[in-house]
């Protein structure tokens, strides 16, 4: 089988003994390999199988776009699915596995698929899991999710850290081969900053493996005097292992770093996502082979002639004994050659080309390999390794000839310059007709800011395969791109390379080009999603004439490839089954990333106690030594209930509501917004925000206030206190600070910026505390200092002063329905009032209540909750606030809205209380039913619940809902359907449950 | 990922430290105004293929709500100003029409 090779292998480092293990058996490779290039050079051909028909497969390519080769790395936290064995780099005690079979990679059920492959055509799912409905959830479902999915999910929290790194360049190469290094050494040469960044872990591409000659050197000399010269040139940095993974708006580039994944545990991050900001970058990234499609092109041993080819010359690996080289162009000649030089056997080169005298076929031929010309291979004969192909003419429609004996296939289809880069940001790309290749069209490249392209392609990328071509435009790439990041002109010459002349391509899409439905139905386009010729000619036998749809329909270019194998001979194929021309289909849209990336590196820094900041009132430290059972609120923390020693929630949030009606509650509101709107058309200002009148609010006084949006819709309500002639302080919901006084700032900054109003948002500069209940009076007295008697300080009212020493603003506003006090105090003495409050509450029964009981206690008093009672749809009138509307004002933000037919209609669902028959507490979000069914068979409604509470006062559950007429159906019963097909009813009632008369709070 | 220069402050702005706003210079339709009016003046947005004004505030920094002046399909910024204006700058509005031929206007 494959063998390592001695005076081959420029990556490796023979001296440096490698283990692994694949599949739990042990394995020995070399520093430098590859996890790939390891398992060949074990002679380990089949490495995974196929996604829907369990095939077996080995290595199609040596990069980035190997479809086959994909295995779960790692153990335990350190598990990784779909990692390409390609593009791994071998270290000490990496464990892999393969993926998509079961029990085994040798002996797999799953390869059934594989005989009933005519059955799972194109399509196969949306035509079969369609009827009966019944089977969806029971049968299909199943079913699909059983052969859904490519690998195993990691169990287990990612042990590594991850993160990112900004950075600022005025030139990014990306692509470190001949191409971007001399492209870096152009830009460079302007002056400007240059990064330059590599995927892979060595310099200088696939120059190395295929020859020529640069500046008089061979091309791994050239790369190494280069790099020298970069890495002293002062403006250059050099990074390997890095991709250049998406091209976004005005510049902005993402690199994808593996920094670790080589040397796992070893300390340093993982990965690195670098967020850069480039003036122009040139994407350098080179081409892509292409395969052939003939029949059984995927068996193990058949691989791209490119690929086979860095095998040998990278990593001292023979891909075979006894090779077949079958082709479309001459590139396929080096491997040919190199095989040849390397002492295996090249049994044929079938060549699709009718007439071939080009240098490399006669440097062939001179070697004593047989060139068939016109030649093309009708079928692959083997099942887990390749044993033989069938030759045929490359014009017929395959009739068997000559049997060729070989374990090795190199093909290549011609090369597909790698476009993805320059097209995620809109790059627009031409079909060159002799190359048989799309190449960007530098006409039509993605612009910046300033109107000019700032992407530019440099090499193989450009379609400049020749290595003499592809440094020439590299360098006038580089130069260009210096320049138009503000560089300085450069005189400096681009190197001289020369390499062997080539004959043109002959694209073949089909081989052979009259193959019948037999063999197109063993033609693989997709190896990784298990597309063939056969289905692609279905789709658009079906219509499926758009390549898009065609994509989608099925599967080809799906998952990992995204375009990089399969998308060129895809649409090639497609273009003949519509009869078009290969522009007039296209490519499918290239997204980022180009390969995946680690769901780590898209997270960075941002998990644990970083996920996002954590907002802290300056009482935190204290609610948490005292047992607070923690309620995200916006980003801030509260208190749902605190928790005593064996008490659960609901005991905790009934102790507090009751102690707080009987005796004294403490709370902290410090998180309610507090903006303050000042100048001398403030009060102006706050008749437009607020539906209420508020111009005429007296200094000392407070008013419950409503803002809605322009749209007519409630979006947050507060009290508003006036402190003096032209100063309000407005209080907003804990979530709404931030936005509400932005939509102040919206206003008047974009529509009435000639009023002279002034907003600042000081919701965290004070500490506010509720103090609540029967007894609060006589907590406030005894720490003194203020009159606090209902005739000083009546209801509604605030006053300045200083209460125990503190200076504060004491605001009687209630959210309760007790008497109660809310005392604002600069945060940072926030703690010190508390502390004496809760002193001072002793002999009155004081206990802190969370954000439940706050909640309780205003639903037993019927009072709204935004995002309870709203939810972005439901307008003041629905909530009976029309009393907070003043009919005085001809204008508010929403008042047009409300006028609207839709908002006046008396057919909109109102609020009401809803009180269950047998004391039951309804479920949260409940609908509320109406007779009969809809189209879907699914109940009417006439309402829903928006707060449901158990009321400790009431001993019985309360809620509140949107009701179809409502009002005016007071005492109806209702019905309320649980999730579990229980029926809950209720009676409609009005709603404040507690103190009608508001004799309580008003004491 | 948009770099737009706040014309308040003077930062070159990552999108990232920026709001959207949507369309530029609507003008409010009040209680007086038609169904008609108000519904257009609610949902009508112009959604060009070109050069389009946008309203942005520089949302992580000063502040400031500001114009844009941009291509939505070339991504080119003409311009930023302030908001505090009903029409775009003149001076602007002739760089536009030199860039981009065939122009129809900003209204």
């Amino acid at each position: 089988m494959s063998a390592r090779l001695e005076g081959y292998g420029r990556l490796i480092d023979r001296s440096k003994r490698v283990s692994f293990s694949f599949n739990g058996k042990r394995f020995r490779g070399y520093g430098g390999d590859t996890l790939a290039s390891a398992l060949l050079g074990a002679g380990q051909m089949m490495l995974g199988r196929s996604f829907k028909y369990h095939r077996p497969r080995g290595l199609v390519a040596s990069g980035a776009e190997e479809p086959n080769a994909l295995v779960g790395l790692g153990e335990g936290r350190r598990f990784e699915p779909d990692q390409r064995a390609t593009t791994t780099e071998l270290f000490d005690g990496l464990a892999a596995i393969s993926q998509n079979h079961w029990p085994s990679l040798a002996f797999d059920i799953g390869e059934a698929n594989n005989y009933v492959a005519r059955f799972l055509p194109a399509g196969f799912y949306y035509k079969t899991f369609m009827a009966p409905r019944g089977a969806w959830a029971k049968i299909f479902e199943p079913f699909v999710r059983q052969s859904a999915g490519l690998g195993r999910v990691p169990v287990d929290a990612d042990a590594d850290s991850y993160e990112y790194v900004y950075a600022h360049y005025d030139v990014v190469v990306v692509g470190g081969g001949v191409a971007g290094l001399q492209a870096a050494r152009a830009a460079a040469a302007t002056g400007v900053s240059v990064l330059v960044m590599e995927d892979a872990a060595h310099w200088g591409g696939r120059a190395p493996v295929d020859g020529g000659e640069i500046d008089g050197m061979a091309p791994g000399d050239w790369v190494k005097a280069v790099l020298e010269e970069l890495e002293n040139a002062g403006n250059v940095i050099l990074r390997m292992r890095m991709q250049g993974t998406g091209v976004y708006d005005h510049g902005y580039l993402l690199g994808y770093e593996r920094v670790a994944d080589h040397s796992p545990g070893d300390g340093r991050p993982r990965h690195r996502l670098w967020r850069i900001r480039a003036g122009r970058i040139v994407t350098a990234t080179g081409a892509l082979e292409r395969p052939l499609a003939f029949a059984g092109n995927d068996v193990p041993g058949v691989m791209l002639a490119s690929a086979m080819r860095d095998y040998l010359v990278n990593w001292g690996v023979a891909a075979g004994r006894r090779i077949v080289v079958v082709t479309n162009n001459d590139d396929a000649y080096r491997t040919a050659l190199a095989m040849k030089a390397a002492g295996r056997v090249v049994a044929a080169v079938l060549d699709a080309r009718e007439v071939v005298t080009s240098p490399l076929a006669q440097a062939a031929r001179a070697a004593g390999i047989p060139v068939m010309e016109g030649r093309a291979i009708a079928e692959v004969r083997g099942r887990a390794r390749v044993k033989s192909v069938l030759v045929t003419t490359q014009k017929g429609a395959g009739k068997a000839g000559e049997e060729i004996r070989c374990d090795a296939v190199a093909m290549s289809g011609g090369w597909s310059p790698v476009v993805h880069l320059w097209s995620h940001c809109g790059g627009k790309l031409t079909w060159d007709e002799t190359a048989a290749l799309f190449r960007p069209d530098p006409e039509r490249a993605p612009t910046g800011a300033d109107g000019a392209p700032f992407v530019l392609t440099a090499g193989a990328a450009s379609g400049a395969l020749a290595l003499d071509a592809c440094l020439a435009d590299a360098h006038e790439a580089g130069k260009a791109a210096g320049k138009g990041a503000g560089g300085k002109a450069s005189r400096k010459a681009g190197p001289k390379a020369s390499c062997e002349a080539e004959a043109a391509i002959e694209p073949v899409w089909i081989m052979p080009e009259g193959a019948g439905p037999e063999k197109r139905m063993k033609m693989w386009l997709d190896y990784q999603n298990d597309v063939k010729v056969s289905d692609v000619q279905l789709a658009a036998r079906e219509g499926y004439e758009s390549v898009e749809h065609t994509k989608r329909y099925t599967t080809l270019g799906m998952a990992t490839d995204q375009g990089k194998l399969s998308n060129i001979n895809g649409l090639a194929v497609l273009s003949q089954a519509l009869q078009q021309a290969i522009p007039q289909t296209g490519t499918t849209t290239f997204r980022p990333p180009y390969t995946p990336i680690s769901m780590g590196a898209i997270a960075g820094e941002a998990r644990g106690d970083l996920f996002q900041p954590l907002r802290r009132t300056v009482l935190h430290d204290w609610h948490a030594a005292h047992g607070a059972d923690w309620e995200p609120v916006g980003h801030w923390r509260r208190p749902y209930a605190y928790l005593s020693a064996g008490e659960s929630r609901a005991q905790a949030v009934r102790r507090e509501v009751v102690n707080t009606r009987e005796n004294l509650g403490l709370l902290d509101a410090s998180t309610l917004g507090k903006i303050v709107v000042k100048g001398p058309d403030a009060g102006r200002f706050l008749d437009m925000m607020y539906t209420n009148m508020m111009s005429t609010l007296p200094v000392g006084k407070c008013r419950y206030g409503l803002m809605c949006s322009e749209n007519g819709f409630l979006i947050d309500d507060g009290v508003v206190a006036r402190l003096d002639d032209d100063t309000w302080l407005c209080h907003t919901t804990t979530g709404g600070a931030d936005r509400i006084h932005g939509h102040m700032e919206e206003w008047l900054q974009t529509e009435w910026w000639d009023w002279k109003v002034y907003t600042a948002n000081l919701t965290e500069h004070y500490a506010q505390i509720g103090v609540v209940g029967p007894k609060a009076r006589k907590v406030l007295e005894a720490l003194g200092g203020m009159d606090v008697s209902k005739e000083a300080l009546p209801f509604m009212h605030w006053a300045e002063g200083a209460l125990g020493g503190f200076p504060v603003r004491v605001f009687r506003i209630s959210f309760s329905g007790e008497l109660s006090y809310e005392i604002a105090v600069p945060a940072s003495r926030g703690q010190a009032l508390w502390d004496a409050l809760m002193e001072a509450g002793k002999p009155h029964g004081v206990m802190p209540y969370g954000t439940e009981a706050l909640h309780v206690l205003r639903a037993e008093k019927g009072f709204i909750m935004i995002g309870d009672e709203t939810d972005g749809t439901v307008i003041p009138q629905d909530l009976g606030l029309n009393w907070a509307i003043s009919k005085k004002k001809d204008d508010y933000i929403g008042k047009r809205a409300q006028a609207r037919a839709h908002m006046a209609d008396p057919e909109r669902w109102k609020l009401v209380g809803l009180e269950t028959t047998d004391g039951s507490v309804i479920p949260d979000g409940a609908y509320i039913v109406a007779e009969g069914t809809n189209a879907n068979g699914q109940r009417n409604t006439q309402g829903r619940v928006t707060s449901s509470y158990y009321s400790p006062t009431l001993k019985r559950g309360i809620a509140m809902g949107l009701v179809l007429h409502g009002p005016e159906r007071m005492g109806e019963e209702v019905t309320i359907p649980r999730i579990d097909g229980a029926e809950i009813r209720a009676r409609i009632v009005e709603t404040c449950f507690y103190d009608k008369e508001g004799a309580k709070q008003d004491v | 990922m948009l770099i737009l220069e706040c014309p308040c402050c003077g930062v070159m702005a990552d999108e990232t430290e920026l709001a959207p706003g949507g369309e530029a210079h609507l003008t409010r339709v009040g209680p007086e105004g038609s169904d008609a009016d108000f519904e257009s003046y609610l949902f009508d947005r112009k959604n060009p293929k070109g050069v389009h004004f946008e309203r942005w505030r520089h949302a992580a920094g000063c502040g400031k709500w500001f114009h844009a002046a941009r291509s939505t399909v070339t991504l080119e910024v003409f311009g930023t100003y302030p908001a505090q204006v009903t029409e775009p700058p003149k001076a602007l509005l002739a760089t536009i029409a030199k860039k981009v031929p065939g122009w129809e206007g900003w209204q």
